[in-house]
């Protein structure tokens, strides 16, 4: 969709140069109107009950003007002329801007490629489809076996159309559409209760169930759930760690991705500030973040600041080649084309995120990765994770896991967190397999924000990482 | 009366013949700034209002929510919320509350010094906040970030059922990331004051904990594996406490998923345990008059001498299970339909300070913070398994830091294995109080 595509222009150019003007009328050199309209749906099943239905929309614009080294920011739900210029005061004055006087602003529309094309809008598909959707996911759930005791499966689907324009010329758009299935399992044992998640989902319409089964992604929710009611504790300490592809992304998110984000850069409160050509990783790694890619979850046509998105090669065979940009921190280094500025909403600041971040392929047969192992552990699935980007401290948890024995699988563990070092663990990553997929739908959460990401690697392992278990 | 709460009657006056409706609606203003280097980093300032629409008709219910507060777009809400409802289970105990009688204990959480309280003065709080932390210490390297950060908000519910409330707060406070170094490493935490107006707010806390937070980590290492007592710091203790309040939702029981189902009036816990969610606390972040549903908050006591005596309900769920709800009804703001929540949960205090605490335990692990909470504790196996940093301590001194360790146990072990609890009560901005926390024994993993 060009921004200009007339009446779906979420505000009139004329309005948005007019209101940029009086942005900038104090004096400020960047001024920028941010607007979304946001609707999205969600239906839950839980305990065999389509218990809630919730669906709403949100919409408004936020300003930002930048004078100096201040940024103002003020919010809006009014779209009209009148609100969006009383909010380009507020975000003015609270920029504290000097003189000057009223500006013109011209602002020139730029088409951007759509990477995520929608064949069908969820919210045009009846809700009786989704409605009989979640019951035949839950249908599925249960037929697994008699220790099931509860199934909570969700249908998400959300539709933002947002609009920026700036007083360097930008005008762009973007039409988001995501649709999103997930499942959650209890099974019930001798040893207590274990729980089993399987979770899917596009930058695309409903056509995505088309390829995604929610009743085979309810059967292998189930089936974790079951299997984990004959886990053992975890083990403590330090040991090799495989990861199976397409389920722990979170590994780079968290080991390196936040770590090379700008603004982290920028203050000096990342290990990998300073390092850009060093030799960062195993040469074995080349990471990739990657806004374009489609209908992956952190795909988008252009950024939160209405810049197009792009292929950035963070790591090139162990290399440090670069960092994520968003506006204000390539303008402070000098740079062109950020393409990571991104925001939760129109209520918030942009800042500097990851999109769709990923491992690219080895050439090792994973299967061969685990019958090389002779102890350690094989993670199955990953849960989320957390970073310190100052010390490099990490931890991520392990959802579906067991243990390897003489080069073979054996037994199941509980869940537990492990904690490893950004640059100790990619310097630590000895083989990389040649079955490259991309995991569950992410949100990535940063200073109160949560944004969709995608994430994606293949089979790998980690010559050591630290397993918080219980076994003694 | 307040016209919000004229607003949210209006609409619930809508209500069809056989049909409940309850409207909540809020607004809220709010500032942010941030400094670094003894810049204004930013300076962000915002209203917002919205409102969420429920619809129960013939045991079914139906929710929408729309971030505008004109009369068109409540009225598409509310059509959005009806059509909803249609697809719901119908259950007999689905419903909206009626008044239950219990009357608002009357709570003082408004300040209008800060609605009052210049932007210019915001600003300078953060700066001089950044100016202490910097002097705090030599090690200092930069200060990440500090902020200022106030919020005042008003909220009213009216239902077809004759549930009438509206409540208003205001809460502001300042925090900074300190980043420490020596030789090559760096360290940060962070320090914070938090409270209802300016006057309550005490910078030189807020730098002090930053600077020695992050100062004392300065040459942590990964530790030994062992097994070993583990003390947790106020702001560590509350986020756990916080964590027992879903597992304590009633929700969970009727749904068969609960740790405690079955054991109430049996010990859960160690004697020293006792654990209470009392909204009706002004000293509380999550003090409040109302739950929200429109019943008044009450004092629900949870444990006590660690045995399990009450699980918490909203209307819903105490329906179901055949109670009362203790007015716990939670929302994460009007984009979501209640559920069951805890507000204010607080252990009660012991008798020992800090140091007699660690003095009575001799050698373990204090911890000063933990990652992964929520990839590594499982509420419903009790599993738990979080990333911690923090400090040694042998023979209840304080000894050399410690970082990249797991401590791993579980929901029912840590609180039968509960060994001391502080007298350092500290109200933080959580649904929890926190207090110096000693267990007895936890498997902490490392090199």
């Amino acid at each position: 969709m060009a921004a200009t595509a007339g009446s779906e222009q979420l505000i009139a150019t004329p309005t948005l140069s007019r209101v940029l003007g009086r942005a900038l009328a104090t004096g400020a050199e960047f001024a920028e109107v941010f607007a979304e309209d946001r609707r999205g749906s969600v239906i839950s099943l839980d305990d065999g009950r389509i218990e809630d239905l919730s669906s709403g929309r949100d919409r408004g614009a936020g300003i930002r003007v930048v004078s100096g080294r201040t940024t103002g920011f003020a919010h809006t739900a009014d779209l009209s002329e009148a609100g969006l210029l009383a909010a380009a005061e507020a975000a003015s004055a609270a920029a504290r801007a000097g003189g000057g006087g009223a500006k013109e602003v011209g602002l020139s529309p730029s088409g951007r490629p759509k990477p995520s094309p929608v064949e069908v809008l969820p919210a045009s598909v009846p809700k009786s489809t989704k409605v009989d959707m979640l019951r035949r996911a839950d249908a599925a759930a249960r037929s697994t076996g008699g220790a099931v005791r509860q199934v909570t499966a969700a249908y998400r689907e959300s539709r933002r159309r947002i609009l920026v324009a700036n007083s360097e010329g930008v005008l762009a758009g973007d039409d988001q559409v995501r649709a999103r299935f997930s499942v959650s399992v209890v099974a019930n044992g001798d040893a207590g209760m274990q729980t089993g998640m399987e979770s899917g989902g596009a930058t695309m319409g409903f056509e995505f169930f088309d390829g995604y089964d929610v009743e085979e992604a309810s059967r292998a929710a189930a089936r974790r759930a079951l299997l984990k009611l004959e886990a053992r504790p975890a083990p403590s300490g330090s040991m090799p760690v495989v990861i199976k592809c397409g389920s722990g992304g979170v590994l780079f998110h968290e080991a390196c991705g936040h770590g090379l984000e700008a603004d982290h850069i920028a203050k000096a409160v990342s290990v990998f500030a300073g390092r850009v050509g060093e030799q960062v990783a195993s040469p074995l790694v080349t990471l990739v973040d990657d806004g374009t890619m489609s209908h992956e979850w952190g795909a988008l046509a252009v950024d939160d600041e209405g810049h197009a998105t792009s292929r950035n090669v963070l790591i090139q065979d162990g290399v440090l080649t670069d960092y994520m940009w968003d506006w204000l921190r390539a303008r402070q280094d000098g740079r062109q084309a950020p393409a990571n500025g991104r925001r939760e909403s129109y209520q918030h600041l942009p800042m500097v995120r990851m999109t769709n971040t990923f491992l690219l392929n080895g050439t090792e047969d994973p299967d061969e990765i685990v019958r090389q192992t002779p102890h350690g552990i094989y993670v199955a699935q990953l849960g989320g994770g957390q970073v310190n980007t100052a010390t490099g401290d990490f931890v991520f948890g392990m959802t579906e896991a067991y243990l390897i024995e003489d080069g073979r699988i054996t037994h199941p563990v509980r869940d537990a967190n492990l904690i490893g070092n950004g640059p100790q663990v990619l310097k630590d990553i000895d083989v990389i397999g040649n079955d490259f997929a991309m995991g569950w739908p992410g949100t990535c959460g940063k200073q109160g924000q949560g944004v969709p990401v995608g994430m994606g690697q293949p089979t790998l392992r980690v010559r050591a990482l630290t397993i918080g278990g219980t076994a003694r | 009366m307040s016209e919000l709460l004229e607003l949210a009657q209006r609409v619930a006056g809508w209500a069809r013949q056989g049909e409940d409706v309850e409207v909540y609606v809020t607004r809220g203003t709010e500032t942010e700034v941030r400094v670094y280097e003894g810049d204004v980093e930013s300076v962000s300032s915002a209203t917002s209002a919205g409102a969420g629409i429920r619809v129960v008709s013939a045991g079914r219910q139906g929710f929408a929510y729309a971030g505008a507060l004109d009369e068109a777009a409540l009225g598409e809400t509310l059509e959005e919320a009806r059509d909803n409802a249609g697809f719901a289970t119908a259950e007999e105990w689905v419903g909206l509350p009626v008044p239950d009688g219990v009357s608002a204990v009357a709570l003082d959480l408004w300040r209008d010094e800060l609605a009052s309280f210049p932007a210019a003065a915001k600003v300078a709080a953060a700066l001089d906040l950044e100016r202490r932390v910097r002097a705090g210490d030599h090690r200092v390297r930069v200060v990440e970030q500090a902020t200022w950060g106030d919020v005042a908000a008003e909220m009213a519910l009216a239902s077809s059922l004759g549930v009438v409330a509206s409540d208003r707060s205001t809460a502001c406070y300042v925090s900074a990331v300190a980043v420490a170094g020596e030789g090559d490493a760096s360290q940060t935490a962070y320090g914070y004051s938090v409270g209802r107006g300016p006057a309550d707010l005490d910078l030189d806390k807020a730098a002090r904990d930053a600077v020695q937070r992050a100062v004392r980590l300065l040459g942590a290492r990964q530790a030994p594996s062992a097994y070993l007592p583990v003390v947790f710091e106020p702001r560590v203790s509350a986020q756990l406490v916080g964590l027992l309040g879903s597992v304590l939702s009633g929700e969970m029981v009727l749904k068969g998923i609960s740790l405690f189902a079955d054991r109430l009036g049996e010990p859960v816990g160690s004697p020293l345990v006792s654990l209470v969610d009392d909204p009706t606390n002004p000293a509380a972040w999550g003090a409040s008059t109302f739950d929200d549903e429109g019943l008044a908050c009450r004092r629900n006591t949870l444990i006590e001498a660690g045995v399990l005596r009450a699980f918490l309900y909203d209307s819903t769920s105490a329906r179901r299970a055949g109670t009362a709800s203790t007015a716990s009804a939670a929302r994460a703001g009007f984009k979501s339909a209640p559920g069951v929540g805890a507000r204010a949960l607080v252990l009660a205090p012991g008798r020992s300070t800090p140091e007699q605490v660690l003095a009575q335990l001799g050698d373990g692990l204090l911890v000063q913070s933990v990652t992964g909470l929520h990839s590594g504790v499982n509420p419903v196996s009790g599993d738990f398994s979080v990333g911690a940093e923090g400090v040694m301590f042998r023979g209840g001194e304080v000894a050399e830091p410690v970082r990249e360790v797991t401590i791993a146990s579980s929901i029912q072990r840590m609180l039968q294995g509960v060994a001391a609890v502080g007298n350092d009560i500290e109200w933080l901005p959580s649904s929890a109080a926190g207090l110096t926390l000693a267990i007895s024994e936890m498997s902490m993993s490392g090199a």
